[in-house]
């Protein structure tokens, strides 16, 4: 009970704790990092990407270094402890070679693990040359065998004795560029057919939403395939990669759009940009200074959610054939490999290891997407 | 102040036809949400009596926890908000008490009192009513939740209540969607399902907000005709000083989850003593007083409901703040010149837990 | 209603429209047209059919300009139901197609139901009990679903199920009863074999809806006509099944509109890796040996019944949305 005269000075007003006001970015961030799978993904996409960029260092064999011996040779498995001559072990990274057998119940070869010959393996060793950034040559990779006659197929060989590994290191470059540079290409189609949309109304806004609807009122897989399927084969690779971009990237522009174009429809009638109007900004001015800030991260999350969707479009292609062909390697040309049961029966990593990947890579950025659209989002649940 | 629980289910039926006790009786309620950012203590230790054939008005800024109080009562608050302390006692018409606070969440005994004895009106017209389904069959659904008749009686029960609140060609109405009728007609819906069981307490959460002068004006004066002819008790949540003049005759003002001082309706008017609620009335224009060209509006602005200032919540708004004072104790609400007050000015009792 | 219906349809014209064209383009893409190289075979083989080539070139107006090829290709679909030849086979396209469509579409609806029975009580329950074990494992199993591509999810579960079951896989009937008439047997093996299609095809969809159906609840959960309904004295059970879940069937009935496109597509790819007799590997075959006028008819056909289907879907879901209906 406090009954003492009031006889102190008038305290400031403000002695009362103001919380903390974060601004919207910073808001969007911290709800972002709250989202753990999201937050772990963006490593891994970008883990992905930087895989992609330097791929070659990675790799612990060139991808087109064939050996008919060593076709469909299995993963070999990598050892910790190398027996010395006298019985004793010492420590040193190493695979087992292989030798061939012949399976006298199914009358097939086989591949067995040779005990005797060992491949020591170490980080930062010396194998084939390559390009850094297509710039300046290196030979140093990050981890592979001691030396560079050595091959060790960690994920296994295909039909032609190829190191799927490598492969798949060197086949992230395709395909998630495929995604990327699909997204740029859907970005620019989306936002300026929604804005247009969004923006003026009327006719035009009707035209470009029948377009859309048609757009997803069909099958696309059967239209792409009639699209892929006419590229001709004496196309250089690189042709044929832009050309399967860009219809890879006929998805994705249209889900971009709509949102583009409801959020300009929504915003149309703002009283902020009324007042910019009113201010005597253009219509250009308004759209840039004003609408496209208080979107752009919507638009980041579909781009991110997106990318995904062109990498399995791209995959989904390559694998019927009618998309990129070899010697391009993506990691949709390396499930053509697989593609019958025989096949992945006899060698099931030719299966296995490109789809991991590929799940992996399509996880991670759709978790990464769905982190940023929750964090953008101010009245997600 | 510690709420006395009190026990559930309790057969009293000699006091039930006792005269003047209430039907509802909060003591030390506590509601609060659990955000992320902290906690947020919309009601905050509020006491308040409810009489049948009475108009209680809860009065107060937006965002002092008005409709959360309403919302407790009927244990309808959504997640992340909790009732944290105190009881909310309903004395049914066989005189049986149950402490609503402290039932099971949608337990049996919950859901028959719902929509049955105590009745809610919500603050949104427009969103309140089931977006796609018709009128009539949200009307009958409650009427036969409730009393074991036919369908065909249930209609002609609610066409009759949609003729009661003053909707034209009511059979027509009975058929319609929400989005096919204006604001006023929804809240008269909204109305007449709430009154399709005849409950002894209405709950009327601002239900006039949304609408105009006249339509205004007709729905009070129904909720306060059908008062008389239930015999319901009603409470109406309001910032709005002309309706509780015009239908109250309890009132209870709010400031930042707490009730600041209660009254019946001539003491608040006549002889008002917390310095929050003159504020209220001075803010309000007077026929009669046409000197004054500005009214004047309540210095500064509600505090953040997650910085309450420490002793007095309206110290950082009040005029009369007593440093040293009011800055570390919470006044008690205690009687004073026939109202209840909290505020140093009148008692220095306090209230801290 | 009526009206409604009426303006449906007449949007879908141009829609039917323009898909012949784009149907058309991809049909003119490849360079040379079929009767070259068929030309150049014949040639090769010694036999001489310049006046067969010469008919059929005529008959499809080949050589003449775009449009006048557009206008005999429409006009023989149009009026005589004639879709041109399979230059490949030497047969009318109608001869070859409307057995696989059958089975493409029937594969796809069932897929459609597929997902639906699974994705709706799914969504509700993870709506309804968010943030709980059952959320998580839904939400993970979803996003495992929309990660893994129809036609890799199809070879592995042929692997496994030829591996670990020893289950003989591909076809919709095992090979002993092909070209067999129906019977109760054969009807039993077609279940047994044409489960496996339409649980792949229906994977990443019925994830999606998942996640949708979630979503379109949690947003309306907490809409204040649910605490009408709860002030009611309505179950927790009864009053989500008659407000919130009831106003979020309709966008996910409207998810027809993409759904049926994609499942039509799913069904292609994975069909060429089952080897299942629809319209899949028909379509594959045509595009790669550039039978085109066959690959054009089924590209058609699929878009038009996919469009038409998206149609039905938009009619019910004005017949059960009031709001629709009544704009
Ligand atoms: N879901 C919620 N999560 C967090 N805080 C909430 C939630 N709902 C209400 N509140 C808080 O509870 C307090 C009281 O809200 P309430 O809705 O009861 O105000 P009110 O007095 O009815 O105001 P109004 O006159 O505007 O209707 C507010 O400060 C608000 O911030
Ligand atoms: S207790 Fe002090 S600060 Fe609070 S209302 Fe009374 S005089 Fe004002
Ligand atoms: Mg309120």
């Amino acid at each position: 009970m406090n009954t003492n005269p009031t006889t102190t000075v008038m305290e400031n007003d403000d002695d009362v704790a103001a919380p903390v006001l974060l601004s919207p970015l910073a808001l969007t961030w911290r709800k972002f990092k709250r989202h753990r799978i999201a937050y772990i993904s963006l490593y891994v996409v970008g883990l992905i990407y930087l895989m992609a960029i330097f791929g070659e260092f990675l790799t612990t064999s060139d991808i087109h270094k064939t050996s008919t011996r060593r076709a469909f040779a299995p993963p070999m498995g990598i050892h910790l402890f190398a027996p010395n001559e006298d019985g004793s072990s010492r420590f040193q990274l190493h695979a087992k070679g292989l030798k061939l057998e012949i399976d006298k119940v199914a009358m097939r070869r086989v591949f067995a693990e040779d005990e005797e010959k060992i491949i020591p393996l170490g980080f930062f060793v010396k194998g084939y040359e390559y390009k850094v950034l297509g710039l300046f040559s290196s030979n140093t990779h990050f981890f592979g065998p001691v030396n560079p006659r050595d091959t060790v197929f960690l994920m296994g060989a295909d039909r032609l004795g190829r190191d799927i590994m490598s492969r798949i290191i060197i086949g992230t470059r395709v395909s998630m560029s495929i995604g990327l540079v699909g997204v740029i290409v859907s970005l620019f189609i989306g936002v300026t057919l929604g804005g247009i949309s969004g923006f003026f109304g009327g006719w035009v806004d009707n035209l470009i939403q029948r377009l859309i609807e048609f757009i997803r009122s069909i099958p696309t897989i059967p239209l792409w395939m009639g699209l892929a399927a006419a590229i001709p084969l004496s196309w250089p690779p690189l042709k044929t990669y832009f050309v399967v971009t860009l219809i890879v990237s006929m998805i994705g522009w249209t889900s971009l759009a709509r949102e583009v174009r409801g959020k300009f429809l929504s915003l149309r009638y703002e009283d902020f940009i009324i007042a910019a109007r009113l201010d005597g900004l253009s219509n250009m001015e308004v759209i840039r200074k004003h609408m496209v800030p208080s979107f752009s991260s919507h638009i980041i999350a579909s781009l991110t959610l997106a990318v995904p969707l062109m990498i399995l479009a791209e995959t989904s292609l390559s694998f019927l054939g009618v998309g990129l062909q070899p010697p391009v390697v993506s990691w949709g040309t390396l499930l053509k490999e697989a593609q019958n049961v025989r096949t992945i029966i006899e060698a099931p990593w030719l299966l296995i290891a490109p789809a991991t990947m590929i799940v992996v890579a399509v996880l991670a950025l759709n978790f990464l997407g769905d982190g940023l659209r929750d964090a953008a989002d101010p009245h997600a649940h | 102040m510690q709420p006395t629980p009190m026990p559930t289910d309790s057969m009293a039926p000699d006091i039930a036809k006792a005269e003047g006790l209430p039907l509802l009786e909060i003591a030390g309620l506590k509601t609060q949400f659990f955000t992320d950012d902290g906690i947020v203590k919309a009601v905050n230790g509020v006491d308040l009596s409810i009489y049948s054939n009475r108009t209680l008005c809860v009065l107060g800024e937006s965002g002092c926890g008005k409709s959360i109080l309403a919302r407790s009562i009927l244990r309808i608050v959504d997640a992340p908000g909790r009732i944290t302390d105190g009881s909310i006692v309903y004395r049914a018409a066989d005189g049986r008490t149950v402490d609503l606070a402290a039932a099971r969440h949608g337990s049996r005994e919950l859901r028959s009192i719902r929509g049955n004895d105590i009745a809610m009106i919500f603050q949104e017209p427009m969103s309140s009513l089931g977006p796609i389904t018709r009128i009539g069959k949200q009307i009958t659904e409650t009427i036969l939740l409730h009393q074991k008749i036919s369908k065909a009686e249930a209609r002609e029960t609610a066409i009759e209540l949609l003729d009661k609140v003053g909707i034209p060609k009511p059979t027509e109405r009975f058929e319609a969607y929400p989005f096919e009728l204006s604001g006023g007609m929804r809240q008269r819906a909204m109305i007449a399902m709430a009154l399709s069981c005849r409950p002894r307490l209405l709950i009327a959460d601002e239900p006039t907000t949304a609408l105009d002068v006249t339509t205004q004006a007709q729905i009070l004066d129904l909720i306060d005709e059908l008062k008389e002819e239930l015999e319901m008790g009603v409470m109406l949540i309001t910032h709005d000083l002309g309706v509780v003049a015009e239908v109250a005759e309890d009132v209870a003002v709010m400031y930042m989850g707490k009730v600041v001082e209660k009254s019946d309706v001539y003491s608040i008017f006549e002889n008002p003593q917390h310095p929050y609620t003159r504020a209220l009335l001075e803010s309000v224009p007077r026929i009669g007083v046409t000197k004054r060209d500005r009214l004047p509006a309540i210095r500064g602005m509600v505090p953040h409901p997650l910085a309450t200032p420490s002793g007095c919540s309206f110290r950082t708004r009040c005029d009369s703040y007593m440093p040293s004072v009011c800055d570390k104790h919470q006044p008690a609400l205690v009687e004073h010149e026939g109202s209840q007050v909290a505020c140093f000015l009148h008692s220095r009792e306090t209230a801290d837990d | 209603m009526m009206g409604f219906c009426l303006r449906r349809i007449l949007y879908m014209i141009p829609t039917l429209f323009l898909v012949s064209i784009v149907t058309f383009v991809i049909i003119q893409l490849p360079p040379g047209d079929y009767l070259d190289s068929l030309a150049a075979d014949m040639g090769e083989s010694g036999s001489d059919n310049t006046a067969v080539i010469e008919t059929l070139r005529q008959q499809y107006g080949l050589g003449q300009p775009m449009y006048v090829q557009y206008y005999k290709w429409m006009k023989g679909i149009l009026l005589y139901g004639n879709f041109g030849i399979s230059f490949e086979k030497n047969v009318l396209v109608t001869d070859l197609i409307w057995d696989r469509l059958g089975w493409t579409f029937g594969i796809s609806i069932l897929t459609l139901l597929f997902i639906w029975i699974t994705a709706l009580p799914i969504g509700i329950y993870s709506a309804v009990r968010k943030y709980s074990f059952g959320d998580y494992t839904a939400t993970f199993f979803g996003f495992i679903g929309l990660a893994v591509p129809n036609f890799l999810l199809a070879l592995l579960m042929m692997y496994i199920s030829f591996k670990y079951f020893g289950q003989s896989v591909g076809g919709l009937v095992s090979p002993e009863y092909i070209g067999e008439p129906w019977t109760y047997a054969k009807f039993i093996d077609l279940l047994k074999h044409i489960w496996m299609p339409i649980v792949v095809v229906g994977t990443s969809g019925a994830a999606a809806l998942i996640r949708i159906m979630r979503a379109n609840l949690l947003d309306e959960l907490y809409r204040p006509y649910v605490a009408t309904a709860r002030a009611k004295g309505m179950s927790e059970f009864q009053l989500l099944m008659k407000y919130p879940v009831r106003v979020a069937l309709n966008p996910f009935i409207s998810t027809i509109g993409w759904i049926l496109p994609s499942l039509v597509s799913g069904e292609i790819i994975v069909a060429v890796v089952m080897n299942l007799p629809t319209t899949g590997p028909l379509l594959l075959r045509a595009l790669l040996v550039q039978d085109m006028y066959l690959a054009g008819s089924l590209i058609l056909i699929v878009s038009l019944l996919t469009v038409i289907g998206t149609l039905i879907s938009d009619l019910l879901l004005a017949w059960i949305d009031p709001r629709i209906r009544y704009q």
